[in-house]
């Protein structure tokens, strides 16, 4: 009877009008953190997650993309620009759970424990998860020779080789700090994978519940070292975080404009006009630092010959192509970095388009009846490359003015990626975002080869120019940002002038922010920090 | 009936085998392996892709891959995600619950409308209400799910705001989950409004998902119907004087049912195709969103076990529906 009278009463008011709420920021993420251990991913929405919990040694300002200090106060790189030695912030306190309660702050041994894991296989958490590090593999794995423990808050990290993104790649999100103390009890425990599944970090927000795919529920962290330094922007603000994740954008734009979240993440970019004409909410426009490009392979005869490239480069009307495949929100640029990042060339503009020009080329290479080709279109949305089809829809038809006769190809993303890997598309289209505000990353990733002639691991087309390859090694290894400036320009003239790639743009990205939020800024580089930010 | 049975459950065990050969295998033949996608457009040298398959036992014959998993689903285990680490099986009771219920509103609504509507087509034979019935049938079988989903949110939830977009509650209530069914944890919340908010989540989903099974129970009793209508016994029936209600309601709808389960039946194999579509529109968490995104990850471990658990429900089902025909029609069990 007592438990019949309990129901009812749990009915009533279950059936019965909302309460009053607490000051909850909502938001709509396009995706499900894969992991609670941001070393297991380099998926941008588990970063977006996680940066709200993590902290590394370095972060990248608030909006911007300059890198300042997190756990690590300041830090000092030898003569030789192989050691970089970090002091790190006394007194930050490490969140908590119901399976840990921390016994001291964050010291040098989390950061060697954090390094350790990922670089040593012998290392008791280093197959615990799967052993699979993508970021920490793909970025530092090859170069990284030690962390060491100087004092208990000092620690030095040794390279093999001078490395002018390491502190770049630093700040990246997959790259914050474990606690070690809570691994070791995980381990004691005999669950080791906990350390993975329930986060235990130093950022402004700690983990309160995931349902799996539904929702994330994120609780302000009191004590989080931003909050006791007195910094607003690392505070949190709010009573909770609720993130529900919403994989169609229609429908995440739906959410935002109903009120059901007050941060909408990537709603399409043509939606753009629709939350203008909104009262409650607003798009916020960032720059995303991103290259979209239509890649030649030099194993196709034709596109051996420069005149060939540069002819189907001045055949695209590219200031038409940016409008509409990047809904008025595209740079027209034809430089490999970026706008919205340092060492980009600016003044390096897309070919001009001049189809007579074009057929003179082509003529002049030996192609007057022009050839027939393929351009691969990529099937996802990517903020380089919103839409795959219609970008080489409109590429067919333009090369088709000067006779040259375009099959689409496309296939589902994860055989596309591994088809044009191994060499099978024309041409392709590929590009990337950047992780981390060093103008290196890309360029590196999508047109470097090394000297034995093997390609990095996008150049799908496997040019191999020499001279790029030096001037990239060269603005690499060195620190002085104005020499890297100047050397990065001259491997942008490179790339413009021997067309291995047309350089296809990139686009701003939008947020649908309802106007009770105040003091959000989406990140150009990593997550947006959800710290600082109030409801009205 | 016993014999009956086993002879139905002696079937369903090399049907199972079969299904693990299939889940396991369709996802090694898609190309493209999960250790690229990771990467992603970063990409990796081949040798530490090399060394990562290795460290997987992705690099062993396929042969033995698939010993290693059978060995491990005889004793329970159905494997982690290689994307999220969570042991599959513990997944799969998160997200099945969440399909369950939205499974079995669709059911109830789909049959609630489909039923009297076909019937009700068949007994008014050539009228209006038979044009009009039948003609919305043939659009809602001929709808497609994803559009059709995004025109009822835009309608009810954008346009006149009497539903919420998506979702399964409010994002304003938590409570622990209890039995993973929204409305039964929320009743148990005790918190004020919660499970109003629970309803109001179910109703477009469920509307959008019921609307292709209605369609096909409507067309299927009516014409199961129309056909039991001309047969001799019903003739009898209305000569003995008994009212339409009760000739159609107890002599005529019992014969017509059989092949109406059977439809009921099979709708709940494409309820989970329904659901993969409906499940990402509404943002529902549950199984068939679940395995979409794992395909796209090939997350071997995931759409390998899930696949299984899914075919394995669907085995039961229409088993069910085969012991239901036996007390529909007592004469199939002695067939």
């Amino acid at each position: 009877m007592n438990k019949f009278a309990y129901l009812c009463g749990a009915a009533a008011l279950a059936l019965s009008a909302p309460a009053a709420q607490a000051q909850v920021l909502t938001v709509c993420l396009e995706g499900a953190p894969e992991t609670f251990n941001p070393e297991l991913t380099s998926n941008g929405t588990t970063a977006y997650v996680l940066g709200q919990i993590y902290d590394g040694l370095v972060s990248v300002e608030r909006g911007g993309s300059e890198i300042e200090p997190a756990l690590a106060e300041s830090w000092e790189v030898s003569e030789d620009g192989l050691t970089y030695t970090f002091a790190l912030r006394q007194g930050v306190a490490w969140q908590s759970n119901d399976s840990f309660t921390p016994s001291r702050p964050f010291n040098a041994d989390d950061v060697v424990f954090t390094f350790h894991r990922m670089m040593d296989s012998e290392d008791p958490f280093y197959e615990v998860s799967g052993g699979n590090y993508p970021t920490f593999n793909a970025k530092l794995a090859d170069n990284l020779a030690s962390v060491e423990k100087v004092d208990d808050y000092t620690v030095a990290f040794t390279l093999t080789k001078p490395m002018a993104a390491f502190i770049g790649t630093m700040a990246h999100g997959s790259l914050g700090v474990t606690s070690a103390e809570y691994a070791q009890a995980m381990m004691d425990a005999g669950t080791p994978e906990q350390l993975d599944l329930a986060p235990i970090g130093t950022g402004p927000f700690q983990l309160q519940a995931y349902q799996t795919d539904a929702m994330v529920r994120l609780l302000p962290f009191a004590g989080t070292w931003g909050a006791e330094m007195g910094d607003d922007l690392r505070t949190p603000m709010v009573d909770a975080v609720v993130m529900a994740i919403s994989g169609d954008a229609t429908v995440r734009l739906q959410r935002a404009l109903a009120g059901e979240c007050l941060i909408g993440l990537y709603p399409n970019l043509a939606d753009k006009e629709t939350i203008e004409a909104s009262d409650t909410v607003e798009a916020v426009q960032t720059p995303v630092p991103s290259t979209g490009m239509l890649h030649f392979n030099f194993a196709e005869e034709p596109f051996q010959d420069q005149r060939v490239r540069q002819a189907l480069a001045q055949a695209i009307d590219m200031e038409n192509f940016v409008e509409v495949i990047y809904s008025g929100m595209g740079h027209l640029t034809g430089a490999v970095v970026p706008p919205a990042l340092w060492g980009t060339a600016s003044d390096i503009g897309p070919w001009e388009y001049d189809p007579e020009e074009a057929k003179r080329l082509l003529a002049e290479a030996g192609y007057e009846d022009g050839f027939e080709t393929e351009v691969w279109a990529i099937p996802v949305s990517r903020p380089y490359m919103p839409n795959g089809r219609r970008a080489a829809e409109i590429i067919q038809a333009d090369w088709a003015e000067v006779g040259v006769d375009v099959s689409i190809v496309t296939y589902e993303w994860a055989e596309y990626i591994q088809r044009a890997r191994a060499g099978e598309a024309k041409v392709g289209m590929f590009g990337g975002i950047y992780d981390f505000p060093d103008p290196s990353q890309i360029p590196n990733n999508y047109l470097t080869c090394q000297p034995d002639g093997s390609t990095a691991p996008s150049n799908i087309g496997d040019w191999c120019d020499d001279r790029f390859n030096e001037v990239m090694t060269e603005a690499g290894s060195i620190t002085d940002q104005d020499e890297r400036i100047a050397l990065y320009h001259e491997a942008q003239q490179i790339v413009h002038d021997e067309v291995p790639v047309i350089v296809l743009g990139g686009a701003d990205t939008i947020t649908a922010v309802n106007t009770s939020v105040q003091g959000y800024v989406p990140a150009v580089f990593g997550s947006s920090r959800l710290s600082g930010v109030t409801v009205e | 009936m016993f014999r009956y049975l086993l002879g139905k459950l002696a079937v369903l065990i090399p049907t199972f085998f079969g299904i693990t050969i299939v889940a396991f295998g369709f996802v090694r033949v898609l190309p493209g392996d999960p250790i690229m996608l990771m990467a992603g457009e970063r990409g990796l040298t081949p040798e530490r892709h090399a060394q990562l398959m290795a460290q997987y036992g992705f690099d062993r014959p396929l042969w033995q891959q698939y010993l290693s998993y059978l060995g491990d689903l005889f004793q329970g285990d159905l494997g982690t995600s290689l994307v999220t680490h969570r042991p599959v099986a513990e997944d799969f009771l998160t997200f099945f619950p969440a399909t369950m219920e939205l499974g079995l509103c669709t059911m109830i609504l789909a049959i609630c409308i489909g039923l009297p509507l076909g019937v009700l087509a068949a007994v008014k034979r050539g009228s209006w209400f038979e044009q009009i019935s039948m003609s919305a049938a043939l659009v809602g079988y001929s709808m497609p799910i994803f559009w059709w989903g995004l025109l009822m949110i835009i309608l009810f939830s954008g346009t006149l705001g009497w539903t919420p977009v998506s979702g399964r509650i409010s994002l304003m209530y938590y409570f622990p989950q209890v039995t993973g069914f929204m409305l039964i944890d929320s009743l148990l919340s005790g918190q004020a409004g919660a499970f109003r908010s629970a309803v109001l989540h179910l109703i477009l989903p469920s509307v959008v998902l019921a609307t292709i099974p209605a369609a096909v129970i409507a067309r299927q009793s009516r014409s199961a119907m129309l056909e039991v209508l001309s047969e001799d016994f019903v003739r009898t029936a209305k000569a003995k004087g008994l009212g339409p209600a009760l000739v159609v309601g107890r002599h005529a709808l019992r014969n017509a049912l059989i092949p109406v389960v059977t439809v009921i039946g099979l709708q709940v194999g494409s309820l989970m195709a329904g659901a993969i579509l409906t499940e990402t529109i509404f943002s529902w968490p549950g199984i068939g969103k679940w395995i979409v995104d794992s395909i796209s990850k090939r997350d071997y471990p995931v759409v390998q076990g899930g696949l299984l658990v899914i075919a394995a429900v669907v085995m039961i089902v229409n088993l069910i529906v085969d012991l239901l025909y036996a007390v529909i029609n007592p004469r199939i069990r002695h067939g």
